[in-house]
């Protein structure tokens, strides 16, 4: 009979380094990554997340650093000890295999009966969602089938650590989005340990329980999405989560002042001298009635409106120069409320809504 | 036809009537490169001590004579044992080596393969009279080793070209993907791989066969007294006169290649074509 | 936070080590085999070119043959030889090559079978069909005759427009095939917008399309050049011992002569041109890329 689904086993990365030559893929990094939880490691090329991530699976040997599985060092194992799953960029199904075939390839290594690789290899590709789909050959299947036999070939030997390599980079938005949900749902209902690699904020926000976000060979902020939102630790993490105007402001002791306007913001201000203003185009409001009690507010002149559908952008200039953008909601009535270009408007941001950040080079 | 002659040939509206000089020049040419090689063939089946084309009166004694002589049925023998071993040999020796220098990342391979394949770039005189006296000296001469292992690094380098270019276009992520599920490198390699590079290995095996069967000047100085190969013999039968039984002998060998030539052509076809 | 500085890294460094030595070591029969049967007889026969008759060094070897008025005949033959079929190769393979590389990919596969079937046979099959094609009574002659080229049956064999027949027929092959690769791979586009900005066929050929082609006709011709040079079977027997050229000397000093000095400082100086050239073309060309080894 088939054994117990295993433990899902924690993850920890204690001062990896990898150079090429003079350059650091990874730089001192060190990471616990939880039993069970789903992580992502968000960055743009080169930042080192793919390096990280094959780091994990062995097949990048790092110059030095620790790798513990749960109890179990595993730097120094060859990748085919370390049992965990493992899918990649391209997908690295074998075209001499049926669907069946690659999704029964990992338990034939581990010799198991043939009888029991059937029945799992069903199980496999029914919890992906391709049932039936076993005698197909792999070329004749579409991107996202690829994307769920892969899937199914890593599991199906019930790893306790999933590793995934920006597995949904290669599709189209649509299935994007839906292979986006239904990864999500297959974490939940297998429970494995996942990192995930993905250049793309918006699904490291969707699905994560945590995000890692990378750049350079170092870690520059590990939190939750929600946190990594609305509080990110530096400009970097900032900049590539959403999109954000970044306002210089002044600082005198604890208070911060842009413009000659001081500045009112609900939350305890960062430990740093230099300081930037991180303005969300969603936070920020329009203010047709003028400026707001209580609120920031920055005059300016329209420079473009742009009607999107279900929302519209709006460009303005503040008095120094500064170009800020600011996205609202389009609803029956505002329609006509639409400032033209040219004309003189508020934008407001509430203090909750006014996010100050250590402004220094991460 | 006269219509046809008007029409554009290419995209750039070039008509194929301002290109028919091309067109007859080419087609003389494929003429002259084929009919050589072709014409020996009705011609092996010739009566005639003289090798008349066409043939007036038809036979097979050339054939006959080829079949029915003990030193040539021996040369025969011994070409095609050299030939097989050769590919035995060769195939694997390059294969693994194409493989070992693909997957290394140590910066003196490419001196590596410049190394090996340096046999091709040697003029081959030079490689058989060095071998004729190392051999002379250990005492392999005229030894079927000795000419299996002389064909072997002739052979290696085209198995290497053959088989290094395969494993190129072939995405090794595969490889990856097979270890990461729990394969070993040697294990993932012949599960995985070996398969997908089989087209490669099977021309490379092919390529290995002919150099080795087809091989004049090395043969002629290093195989001779008990093993003398076919190609050897028919060399010093061209020196000497033109013997008509060269003709049969041209015309199975002929045979013999394209057979393995539309073998290499099929396999290597089938890994282009999708299913 | 108490993660030891540079953990396990002695161990780290090792395992690379021995996986690059375990991975390189998947040539090492290859090597070894080249290093034995190639490099080694090579290598001796080197030392062998510089020993004289007496046993010591010398360079009597070489000597003899700035000296004597044979050796240099072979050797302005066997270059006069090889730039021949080199020309020749390259004024009939280009036109055939770029035929084959604009006609659809179906046509072009069947005629290829006219290079690629002769490229496959036998090196000895095709010099024998030459042999018997240009002898006196040979088809040529009858058919010339027939038609009316000539009157006497012309001496085409054993002499040196046989052999440069005999040649260009094993050559041509070897330019048309990288001649054609190079031509493949050219960008319809291109064509199109040379046409598409005025230039007519003619001149969007020469300024557009040749240009392209250069990387593959410099290395067919560089490939065809030194295997001529080199070469032995089709001259020696289509020669008939009138064409000389440097392989039948090396050859004929150890059948003939077991004279091992000048057979190894022939070949030295034969491999050392070689070397040369192809050193010298490495500059304009990344051989190790068109031979499709390494990264």
């Amino acid at each position: 009979m088939r054994a117990e689904a295993r433990e899902a086993l924690p993850i920890s990365i204690q001062g990896v380094t990898k150079t090429y030559g003079t350059v650091h893929a990874l730089d001192n990094v060190s990471l616990e990554v939880r039993s069970g939880e789903f992580l992502t490691l968000l960055g743009p090329s080169g930042s080192g997340k793919t390096t990280l991530l094959m780091v994990t699976a062995g097949f990048t040997r790092p110059d030095c650093g620790s790798l513990k599985f749960g109890d179990r060092e595993v730097i120094r194992t060859p990748p085919h000890l370390r049992d965990l799953g493992m899918t990649f960029q391209s997908y690295a199904l074998f075209p001499h295999m049926s669907v069946a075939g690659n999704v029964g390839y990992p338990l034939r290594l581990r010799k198991v009966p043939k009888a029991e690789i059937a029945l799992r290899v069903d199980q496999a590709l029914e919890k992906v969602r391709l049932s039936g789909f076993g005698d197909r050959r792999i070329d004749q299947l579409s991107g996202g089938q690829k994307q769920r036999v892969a899937l199914a070939r890593s599991i199906v030997f019930e790893p306790s650590i999933l590793l995934m390599d920006e597995p949904l980079s290669a599709l189209d938005k649509k299935l994007r989005d839906q292979m986006q949900i239904e990864l999500r749902h297959l974490h939940e209902s297998l429970g494995m340990t996942t990192v995930y690699v993905t250049h793309d904020q918006r699904e490291a926000l969707t699905m994560s329980d945590r995000i890692a976000v990378v750049n350079r060979g170092r870690i520059m902020q590990l939190a939750t999405p929600r946190d990594l939102y609305e509080r990110p630790a530096n400009r970097f993490v900032a900049d590539f989560i959403g999109d954000s105007t970044f306002l210089k402001v002044i600082r005198s002791g604890n208070e911060v002042a842009y413009g000659g306007m001081e500045l009112k913001s609900s939350a305890p201000l960062p430990d740093a001298a230099a300081l930037l203003l991180m303005i969300r185009p969603e936070r920020i409001q329009l203010s047709p009635g003028g400026p707001r009690d209580g609120a920031n507010n920055f005059p300016a002149i329209a420079t473009e409106v742009v009607y999107q559908g279900d929302s519209y952008l709006l460009q303005a200039r503040l008095d120094d120069g500064t170009e800020i953008v600011m996205r609202g909601g389009v609803r029956g009535a505002s329609l006509s409320a639409l400032p033209a270009v040219g004309d003189r408007v508020t934008l407001t941001l509430a203090p909750e809504d006014t996010v100050l950040i250590d402004g220094g080079e991460a | 036809m006269l219509r046809w002659l008007k029409n554009p040939a290419t995209e750039t509206q070039i008509s194929h009537g301002q290109r028919l000089w091309l067109y007859l020049l080419s087609g003389i040419i494929m003429v002259l490169l084929l009919a050589p090689t072709l014409i020996v063939i009705p011609m092996s089946f010739s009566d005639s001590q003289y090798l008349e084309f066409p043939p007036r009166e038809w036979s097979l004694r050339w054939y006959e004579h080829y079949l029915g002589s003990g030193d040539w049925m021996r040369a025969t023998a011994t070409s095609l044992k050299a030939g097989i071993l050769t590919m035995l040999v060769a195939t694997p020796v390059g294969v693994l080596a194409a493989y070992g220098l693909h997957a290394s990342r140590i910066a003196f391979v490419r001196t590596a393969f410049l190394l090996l394949i340096t046999p091709m770039m040697v003029p081959l005189v030079l490689v058989a009279i060095g071998v004729f006296y190392v051999y002379a000296q250990l005492d392999i001469l005229y030894t079927l080793t000795g000419l299996v292992l002389a064909h072997t690094i002739l052979a290696l380098p085209l198995v290497l070209i053959v088989t290094g270019s395969a494993l190129k276009s072939y995405d090794m992520s595969q490889e990856d993907a097979a270890r990461s599920l729990g394969a070993p490198r040697w294990k993932a390699f012949l599960t995985v791989t070996l398969p997908q590079i089989r087209f490669a290995v099977i021309t490379s095996a092919l390529l290995s066969f002919l150099t080795s069967f087809d091989e004049v000047v090395v043969a002629m100085f290093i195989s001779g007294g008990d093993n003398p190969t076919l190609t050897r013999n028919m060399f010093n039968a061209l020196r000497d006169q033109i013997d008509p039984t060269i003709a049969s002998i041209s015309t199975i060998m002929i045979g013999v290649t394209t057979v393995l030539m539309v073998l290499a052509q099929v396999f290597g076809q089938q890994k282009k074509a999708p299913k | 936070m108490a993660a030891s500085l540079r953990a396990n890294e002695a161990g780290l460094r090792l395992d690379e080590r021995m996986e690059r030595l375990k991975l390189f070591g998947l040539s090492s029969p290859a090597l070894l085999l080249v290093l034995i049967i190639l490099v080694l007889p090579v290598g001796w026969l080197f030392y062998v070119s510089f020993l004289g008759a007496d046993g010591g060094f010398s360079l009597e070897n070489y000597q003899r043959m700035i000296d004597s008025r044979a050796y240099y005949r072979i050797f302005i033959t066997t270059f006069q030889v090889s730039l021949l079929t080199t020309a020749l190769c390259i004024l009939i393979g280009y036109p055939l090559a770029y035929l084959l590389s604009q006609v659809p990919p179906s046509i072009a596969n069947i005629c290829m079978i006219a290079v690629l079937l002769p490229f496959w046979t036998s090196l000895l099959v095709r010099t024998y069909a030459w042999l018997v094609l240009l002898q006196k009574q040979g088809l040529v002659n009858d058919w010339a005759i027939a038609l009316g080229l000539w009157d006497e049956p012309l001496k085409l064999v054993h002499n040196m427009t046989g052999t440069l027949i005999g040649m260009v027929h094993i050559m041509l092959p070897f330019l048309i095939l990288p001649v054609y690769g190079s031509m493949k791979a050219i960008n319809q586009d291109y064509m199109k917008a040379a046409s598409n900005l005025g230039a007519s066929p003619t001149r969007a050929f020469w300024t557009v399309f040749f240009p392209l082609t250069t990387p593959g006709l410099f290395a067919g011709s560089l490939m065809v050049f030194i295997l001529c040079l080199g070469f032995y079977v089709t001259p020696a027997v289509l020669g008939g011992g009138r064409v000389i050229l440097v392989s039948m000397k090396i050859v004929s000093n150890i059948e003939l002569f077991v004279s091992w000095g000048a057979a190894s400082a022939l070949g030295v100086v034969l491999l050392v041109v070689t070397l040369g050239i192809l050193w010298i073309a490495s500059g304009f060309l990344r051989l190790d890329r068109i031979a499709g080894g390494g990264h």
